[in-house]
C-alpha cells in the first residue's frame, strides 16, 4: 500500500481526503461507486456517532454514514484544503 | 402480456398516459406524488416482490394520467430489489413519460440517476424539486441551461407549496403527445469501450429493434448483468441464456477489452465514472453557490443531536416525551369515545328489544361483537391519532435517520441494520405499523429480522397492561416511592424488550437468517421544515385509519368467539373455564394461571382487551368489562391467588408473546409468506415461555415467595 494513503475510517474528523482506490469488489464495490466515490472524489469526514462507529461523511453534496467495514475499503489521500 | 399483468398498472382505457416517477430517496418524490394525485392513489406490492408499488391518477386537460411511483434509488445498476424494480419498469413497462425528481440542494448527485435513466429512454422530464430550500440556502440553478445541456425538458418545483406542479403536468403532457421530443445527451465512454461494444450493440439492435437503447443494453450485457438478462427473457419473451451467438459476441468483446488490459471490474468503474463525471461537469455549469457555508446550520444541529455526550440522552428524552404525550393525551379522548360508543350500545339494545329478537341474538351481536369492536376502537384510536402524527413529524423534520446513526453500533453487533431502531420506535406506537416501517431496510435478510423481532417492543396496547400491573403490585410494595417504582419497572420492561430484540436478532442472524450484514449506507438528509397539515393528513390516513381498519376487521369476529366461549356451557361450566382449567397446570409452571393464558389467547385481536377479558373470566361474567378502580382490580386479582410473581410473569408474558392478529396479518402481507408469519409467531412466544419459566421457577427455588 502506498505510504500516503489511509483508509477512510482513519481520516480525522474535520479533514478532507481524495479517493484513490477502492479495495472492494462485487456488489459492495458497486454500491460505493453509486455513492459517487470514483477516483479523485473529495470526501470530508464530518462526525462520529456517539459510540464512534459509524462515521458521517460528506460525499458529493450529501451526507452519508458509513460503517468502519465499508469505510475501510476506501483508500484516500489526506489533503489540506 | 399487458402492463396490468406484468406490473399491475391499472389502466382504465388505452388512452391513459402512464408516467413513471423516479428519483433518489429524500428528494421529496412522494410529496410530488401526493400533490399530483391527491387521495386518488392506492398502494400494493410489485408482482412477486416485497417492494411497495404506489399508483395514483390525475386528470389534466381531459387526459387521464396514471402515475407510478418507483422506489427511491441512487442508481439503476440493479444492486437491490428496489433498483431492479425501478429499472424493469422503465425498461419494459414502456411508460409514456419518465419524470426524474431531483433535489435542487444536491443536484450533482441526483443527476447521476437522471443520466442513467436518460440512457434507457428518451421520454424523460427532469423535475428539480426543493427549489425553495435551494433558495433559502442561496443555491442558484440555471434551469434553462440545465435543460440545454441534458437535452430534456427541466421543470423547477417546490412541491410542498405546490409551486411548479401545473407546469410539470403541462410538460409531461407535451412529452407524452410528442409536442416536445427530448434528445438526451449521450454519455461518451472511452474510445476503447465504444469500439468494443460496437458489435454487441449491432447484434442487440437486430434482436430487439429500436424499442430500447441497444448501446446501453450492450454495455450491461458485457458487464455481465444477469438480472437484466433474466428480465429481458421474462418481459420480451427472449431466451438470451441459450443464445450462443450472443454469448460468442460478448466473449469477443470481453477479450478485446482484456487485450487492452481492462478487466470486468475496471469496466464497471469506467462506466460509473463516465456517468459521475458527466454529472459533475453539468452541475458545475449550472449551479452557483452564493453562500459556500450553506450547510452550517445543519451541521451545528447535528453536532448536538448526534454528539457523543448528548446524542443518546436527547434521543431518549424526545422519544420518551412522545410516548408520555401519547399515553397521557389519549386518556380523555379514549374515555369520551368509550362513553359515546357505549351509549350507542345502549341504543342498539333498545333496538333489539323493540325488534323482539331472542335474548341470545341480542347478546351475541351487541355484547359480543359490538362491545369488542367498540372497546378496540376506543382504546386504540386516540393513542394512534396522537402518536402517528408526532412520529410523522419527527420523520418529516429529518430526525429519524439520526436515531439510526446514533444507535447503529448496537445493531451492527447484532448483525442487523441501524434502521431497525426506527422500526422499533414505530413499534412502540403499534407493532403493525412497525412491521410496515421495515420496508425502509433494503436488505431482505435484515428486513426479515426487524419484522420478526418488532413485537418485542411493547406497543400502545400493551403499555396500559404493563403500567396497571406495575402500579398495583410493584409500586404497592415500594411504599412511599410507589410512583417512581412503577415508572422504573415500566422503563425496565422497555429496556428488557430492547435487549431481547438485539439478542434475538443476533440469534436469528446466526441461525435461520444467517449472513453478513449488508453494506451499510445511511443518508443523513438536511433538516427540513415540516408541513404540519400534510403530516396530520398523511399520518391519519396512511397509518392510523389503515391500522384501525385491520383491527376492526378482526375485532368483530373475535368478539363473537369470546362471547361464545364465555357463554356456551358444557356441563355446568363455560368453554372458557374449561379451557382455563386445561391450560392451568402449564400456566402454573410459568408463574401464571389458566385464565391469564386464556385471556392472552382470546386477546389475539388486540392486546388492549387482554385485561378486560381476564376480569370477565374472574368474575364469571359473559361479556368483557372494566373495573372502576385499580384497588378493585387488585382485590379481584388477589382473590384469585395472585402474588407479585404472577404480576411480574404476566408483564413478561405481555412483553413476549405472539403478535396481535393485526400485526400477524400485516407480517403476512409484507413478507408474502406464511413461513415467516409463523416464525414471527413462535419466536416471541417461545422467548416468553422460557423467560417466564425461568423467573417463576427461579423465584420459587430461591424461596423468595
Amino acid at each position: 500500500m502506498d505510504k500516503n494513503l489511509i483508509t477512510l475510517d482513519k481520516l480525522p474528523v474535520g479533514s478532507f481526503g481524495k479517493v484513490r482506490k477502492l479495495v472492494a469488489d462485487g456488489i459492495s464495490r458497486r454500491r460505493l461507486l453509486d455513492l459517487g466515490l470514483i477516483y479523485d472524489t473529495t470526501v470530508e469526514s464530518l462526525r462520529k456517532s456517539p459510540v464512534g462507529d459509524p462515521i458521517a461523511y460528506e460525499i458529493r453534496g450529501a451526507v452519508f454514514a458509513l460503517r468502519s467495514e465499508e469505510a475501510s475499503k476506501i483508500l484516500v489521500e489526506s489533503i489540506y484544503p | 402480456m399487458g402492463l396490468k399483468e406484468m406490473f399491475k398498472v391499472e389502466l382504465e382505457s388505452p388512452d391513459d398516459i402512464v408516467v413513471a416517477l423516479a428519483g433518489n430517496p429524500n428528494t421529496g418524490k412522494s410529496t410530488i406524488f401526493n400533490s399530483l394525485t391527491g387521495l386518488n392513489q392506492h398502494t400494493g406490492n410489485w408482482p412477486g416482490k416485497t417492494v411497495s408499488n404506489a399508483q395514483g391518477k390525475f386528470t389534466h386537460r381531459n387526459n387521464r394520467y396514471i402515475l407510478v411511483d418507483l422506489p427511491g434509488t441512487y442508481s439503476l445498476l440493479a444492486n437491490s430489489v428496489e433498483e431492479q424494480v425501478a429499472r424493469d419498469f422503465i425498461c419494459f413497462g414502456n411508460p409514456h413519460v419518465t419524470v426524474v425528481v431531483t433535489d435542487a440542494t444536491c443536484l450533482e448527485r441526483n443527476l447521476n440517476l437522471a443520466l442513467q435513466i436518460m440512457e434507457i429512454t428518451d421520454k424523460v422530464v427532469v423535475c428539480v424539486n426543493l427549489m425553495d430550500e435551494a433558495k433559502r440556502k442561496k443555491i442558484n440553478i440555471d434551469l434553462g441551461k440545465l435543460s440545454n445541456l441534458l437535452g430534456v425538458p427541466v421543470v423547477g418545483t417546490s412541491a410542498r407549496n405546490g409551486k411548479g406542479l401545473e407546469e410539470l403536468k403541462d410538460v409531461i403532457r407535451k412529452v407524452a403527445c410528442g409536442e416536445i421530443n427530448p434528445k438526451p445527451i449521450q454519455i461518451s465512454y472511452d474510445d476503447i469501450l465504444e469500439r468494443a461494444i460496437q458489435e454487441v450493440e449491432a447484434y442487440i439492435q437486430d434482436l430487439i429493434g429500436n424499442q430500447m437503447n441497444s448501446k446501453w443494453i450492450a454495455l450491461r450485457l458485457i458487464d455481465g448483468d444477469q438480472a437484466l438478462i433474466d428480465s429481458m427473457n421474462d418481459y420480451l419473451n427472449l431466451n438470451l441464456s441459450e443464445d450462443f451467438l450472443l454469448k460468442d459476441t460478448l466473449e469477443k468483446a470481453r477479450k478485446e477489452l482484456e487485450a487492452e488490459n481492462i478487466q470486468i471490474e475496471d469496466l464497471r468503474d469506467r462506466i460509473v465514472s463516465s456517468i459521475v463525471k458527466t454529472a459533475e461537469s453539468i452541475s458545475s455549469k449550472v449551479v452557483s453557490l452564493d453562500n459556500k457555508l450553506h450547510n452550517q446550520l445543519d451541521r451545528k444541529i447535528d453536532n448536538i443531536l448526534t454528539s457523543r455526550l448528548f446524542g443518546i440522552p436527547i434521543m431518549i428524552a424526545l422519544l420518551g416525551f412522545v410516548f408520555w404525550l401519547t399515553i397521557e393525551g389519549a386518556n380523555i379522548p379514549s374515555a369520551m369515545l368509550a362513553k359515546g360508543l357505549f351509549w350507542i350500545e345502549g341504543q342498539l339494545s333498545f333496538f333489539f328489544t323493540w325488534l323482539g329478537t331472542p335474548v341470545w341474538v341480542h347478546d351475541i351481536i351487541v355484547l359480543g361483537m359490538y362491545r369488542t369492536l367498540a372497546w378496540v376502537v376506543s382504546v386504540m384510536l386516540p393513542p394512534m391519532a396522537i402518536f402517528f402524527p408526532l412520529f410523522t413529524l419527527l420523520e418529516d423534520l429529518g430526525y429519524l435517520p439520526r436515531v439510526a446513526f446514533n444507535l447503529d453500533h448496537y445493531f451492527k453487533k447484532a448483525c442487523t441494520h441501524g434502521k431497525q431502531a426506527l422500526t422499533m420506535c414505530m413499534g412502540f406506537g403499534c407493532n403493525a405499523a412497525g412491521v410496515i416501517a421495515c420496508r425502509i431496510i433494503d436488505s431482505p435478510r435484515e428486513r426479515l429480522i426487524a419484522t420478526i423481532t418488532n413485537n418485542f417492543v411493547p406497543c400502545n396496547g400493551r403499555f396500559p397492561t404493563l403500567i396497571a400491573l406495575a402500579s398495583i403490585f410493584i409500586a404497592g410494595a415500594a411504599g412511599a416511592f410507589s410512583s417512581i417504582a412503577a415508572t422504573l419497572s415500566v422503563l425496565a420492561a422497555i429496556i428488557l424488550g430492547i435487549i431481547i430484540t438485539l439478542f434475538n436478532s443476533k440469534l436469528l442472524s446466526k441461525t435461520i437468517l444467517r449472513g453478513l450484514p449488508s453494506s451499510f449506507t445511511l443518508e443523513l438528509p438536511p433538516y427540513r421544515k415540516p408541513q404540519i397539515g400534510k403530516v396530520i393528513v398523511r399520518s391519519i390516513f396512511d397509518r392510523t385509519l389503515f391500522v384501525l381498519g385491520r383491527a376492526i376487521a378482526i375485532a368483530a369476529p373475535a368478539g363473537l368467539v369470546i362471547w361464545s366461549m364465555a357463554n356456551i356451557t358444557m356441563g355446568d361450566t363455560s368453554i372458557l373455564t374449561h379451557c382455563a382449567r386445561f391450560l392451568d397446570p402449564f400456566a402454573r409452571l410459568l408463574g401464571l394461571d389458566g385464565y391469564i393464558i386464556t385471556a392472552f389467547i382470546l386477546g389475539l385481536p388486540a392486546n388492549e382487551i387482554v385485561i378486560p377479558i381476564l376480569i370477565m373470566s374472574y368474575m364469571s361474567k359473559g361479556s368483557i368489562l372494566e373495573l372502576e378502580s385499580l384497588a378493585e382490580m387488585k382485590q379481584l386479582f388477589l382473590d384469585n391467588g395472585w402474588t407479585w410473581l404472577t404480576a411480574v410473569c404476566m408483564m413478561l408474558f405481555s412483553l413476549n408473546h405472539w403478535p396481535c392478529a393485526t400485526t400477524l396479518w400485516t407480517i403476512r402481507k409484507e413478507t408474502q409468506s406464511w413461513k415467516w408469519t409463523w416464525v414471527s409467531f413462535f419466536v416471541p412466544t417461545i422467548t416468553g415461555t422460557v423467560l417466564c419459566f425461568i423467573v417463576a421457577q427461579g423465584v420459587r427455588l430461591l424461596g423468595l415467595i
